[in-house]
């Protein structure tokens, strides 16, 4: 079946008969493009989602205080609530079941100036563990510690663009800037992958922050990690007890809207991969779809191609071609076809992905690709369903009486 | 060579059945030349499909070079149709993207012979039919005479035992359809037996016997002085 004359032959078919062939062609490599380009563009959405959360850690809360709208246990409503130091001790207390780590943060803007260079910029005052929180990455240098926290030190850690600012190439370790009137200095210098804001942060110890102000014990905020392995369910349970926690401790009533606010990142994350899961499922229907549409071309074109060819099926059965001559020639000829067709549009399909790399940012697709395995498949199926589609014509016309086929005009 | 007894075949139209062939016997040597005449639907063209293996007898028995022919499935048919015969059609049958040389080949490829044989043997046969320099044509750009002689040379390439036409001149003006029929002569004259199926009396005269068919039974079948075609040529 697979002799040089048989293919020979299937050749010297595909060639005289140029349009049947482009007919062919163009369907499956037009389905299979389209699949693997869709299906690329699904997977580049995820990517754009997974990228919103991926440069912060997914294991956190964020806890914000805020402004009572409900009186509650005699006092009055529009009650600012603070948080202070106590409130982060009780956490790590009563929650230690729960909580990998916390961390306070205290954000203050303000004029640093170096030198003769100087740039408004956004102060944080945190703890050692948000560099976990924010997934800070230190280029030199390093993060605040628990021994600047006990010492109060004057010390900072400064984003990758502050030290381009402030320092060009100079380097900035050891060296002493004034953020809003006083002096610290330059222990680390970090980048974060979420972007230029991100890196026109400064980091310092939060104590020290208390100190400046007045030797407060105010925090503005509160980040909890929880442990990994408490999972979805115990990041829930975890947010409902701190809920619990501040309204007890700030007297907030249990219907206030406005008392506390905690911004669960897993519970988000979770919401938003599972908005991401169903559009690639919706994509992923649709480039099915287009499979299947292409099935259906293929067979389309088989059942035509059959039926032009019946008179010279008929000539060829009458000069002693065998039933499964007749089958094998057409159905070699058409997975010759949809093979080099499909690969060729998987090929296209996957070199403009590839092309588009981040093109399409603006439109919430990031990097599209597609599994080589999943387009390899994707082909293979259309190849086989081909192939099947084109048997049943084949073999009825195998099974046509020669003389039946030669009336055929 | 061709030995047939009590022939019967009928056609079922809807309900109704059409009885063609009411039992033929009917033999033919090795080296015959013979003309099957017969007015419209007298069943003439049955005759010789059945004799081609295109088409099934319902009764009687048929003899092909000392080999029956019943209860063949279509790859033996097939088989049999390649070893055994030559067919040429009344509207040519040439595969239209196929130049000369390779419709003439094609019997050839389907006794699995190699390629390079199958083109010297379809320029031999192509050389016969007066058409070596037209190997490269494609049918549309032959006349109906050239056509119906590379079918000729298509039919003889396979070197069958019997050549089987079905009103071979039909769709030939006359001075082609003796010309056509100056070539099959020769054929003949090589020693190969021929059957033509044909209305036309001067077609006929020109074989070497002819019967004739009515109503599906053989009402005359006798031997004639054949009229050579070459002297119309």
């Amino acid at each position: 079946m697979f002799s040089r004359d048989n293919w020979k032959e299937i050749f010297e078919t595909i060639q005289k008969n140029k349009l049947r062939t482009f007919l062919s062609g163009f369907t499956v490599a037009l389905g299979i493009l389209i699949f693997v380009v869709l299906f690329g563009m699904g997977n580049g959405l995820v990517n754009t989602f997974n990228e919103f959360f991926g440069n912060d850690a997914t294991n956190v809360l964020y806890v914000f205080p805020g402004r009572t709208t409900i009186p509650y246990k005699g006092y009055k409503s529009n009650r600012v609530i603070e948080f202070d130091n106590s409130d982060l001790a009780d956490i790590n207390k009563n929650l230690a079941m729960f909580v990998e780590y916390t961390t306070p943060r205290i954000s203050r803007g303000g004029l640093v100036k170096y030198k003769n260079e100087s740039n408004n910029y956004t102060t944080i005052a945190v703890g050692p563990a948000h560099q976990y929180a924010e997934k800070t990455i230190m280029m030199k240098g390093r993060f605040i510690n628990k021994e600047d926290i006990k010492n109060r030190t004057k010390y900072v850690v400064i984003g990758r663009l502050v030290e381009k600012d402030l320092f060009g190439s100079e380097n900035s370790l050891g060296e002493y800037i004034d953020v809003v009137g006083s002096a610290f200095m330059v222990i680390g210098v970090f980048q974060d992958e979420g972007g230029d804001n991100e890196e026109r942060l400064i980091y310092m110890p939060y104590t020290t922050r208390q100190l400046i102000e007045k030797n407060t014990d105010k925090i503005d905020q509160l980040i909890v990690a929880f442990k990994p392995e408490i999972g979805y369910v115990g990041a829930m349970a975890l947010d409902r007890s701190l809920d619990r926690f501040f309204r007890e401790k700030k007297y907030i009533s249990p219907d206030d809207q406005n008392g506390v606010f905690i911004r669960n990142i897993a519970d988000q994350l979770k919401q938003n991969q599972q908005f991401a899961g169903v559009l690639q499922l919706i994509v992923a229907f649709v480039a099915f779809g287009t499979i299947i549409a292409g099935i259906i071309g293929i067979s389309n074109i088989m059942v035509f191609v059959v039926k032009e060819r019946t008179k010279e099926l008929g000539i060829r059965k009458a000069l002693g071609a065998t039933p499964k001559s007749v089958i094998g020639s057409i159905l070699l000829e058409s997975v010759f076809i949809t093979t080099v067709s499909g690969f060729l549009g998987m090929l296209l399909g996957v070199f403009i992905l590839n092309s588009l790399g981040e093109k399409l940012k603006d439109y919430f697709i990031t990097n599209p690709y597609i599994d080589m395995t999943m387009a390899i498949s994707a082909t293979l199926v259309l190849i086989l369903f081909g192939a099947i589609a084109g048997y049943i014509p084949a073999k009825r016309a195998a099974d046509i009486k020669p003389i039946e086929a030669l009336r055929d005009e | 060579m061709i030995e047939i007894k009590d022939l019967h075949k009928s056609y079922k139209m809807g309900s109704n059945s059409l009885h063609v062939l009411k039992g033929i016997n009917f033999s033919v040597e090795e080296g015959e030349l013979v003309a099957i005449m017969g007015s419209s639907g007298s069943g003439k063209s049955t005759l010789l499909n059945i004799l081609g293996m295109l088409d099934v007898l319902d009764e009687g028995s048929y003899t092909l070079d000392g080999v029956p022919i019943k209860n063949l499935n279509e790859t033996k048919a097939a088989q049999y149709r390649n070893k055994f015969l030559g067919f040429v059609f009344q509207s040519f049958n040439l595969i239209n993207y196929k130049s000369a040389m390779e419709n003439v080949a094609l019997p050839l490829y389907y006794q699995k012979v190699g390629r390079k044989e199958r083109q010297e043997k379809a320029l031999k046969y192509l050389d016969q039919v007066g058409l070596k320099e037209w190997a490269d044509h494609l049918p549309s750009e032959l006349s109906g005479g050239q056509k119906q002689r590379v079918a000729i040379a298509r039919a003889m390439a396979a070197e069958p035992k019997v050549l089987l036409a079905d009103e071979p001149t039909g769709a030939l003006d006359s001075t082609t359809s003796y010309e056509v029929m100056d070539l099959i002569q020769k054929i003949n004259d090589a020693g190969n037996t021929i059957l033509i199926v044909t209305h036309e009396t001067d077609i006929a005269d020109m074989c070497k016997r002819i019967v004739y068919l009515k109503d599906g039974v053989i009402v005359e079948d006798k031997k004639i002085t054949q009229v050579r075609a070459s002297q119309y040529v």
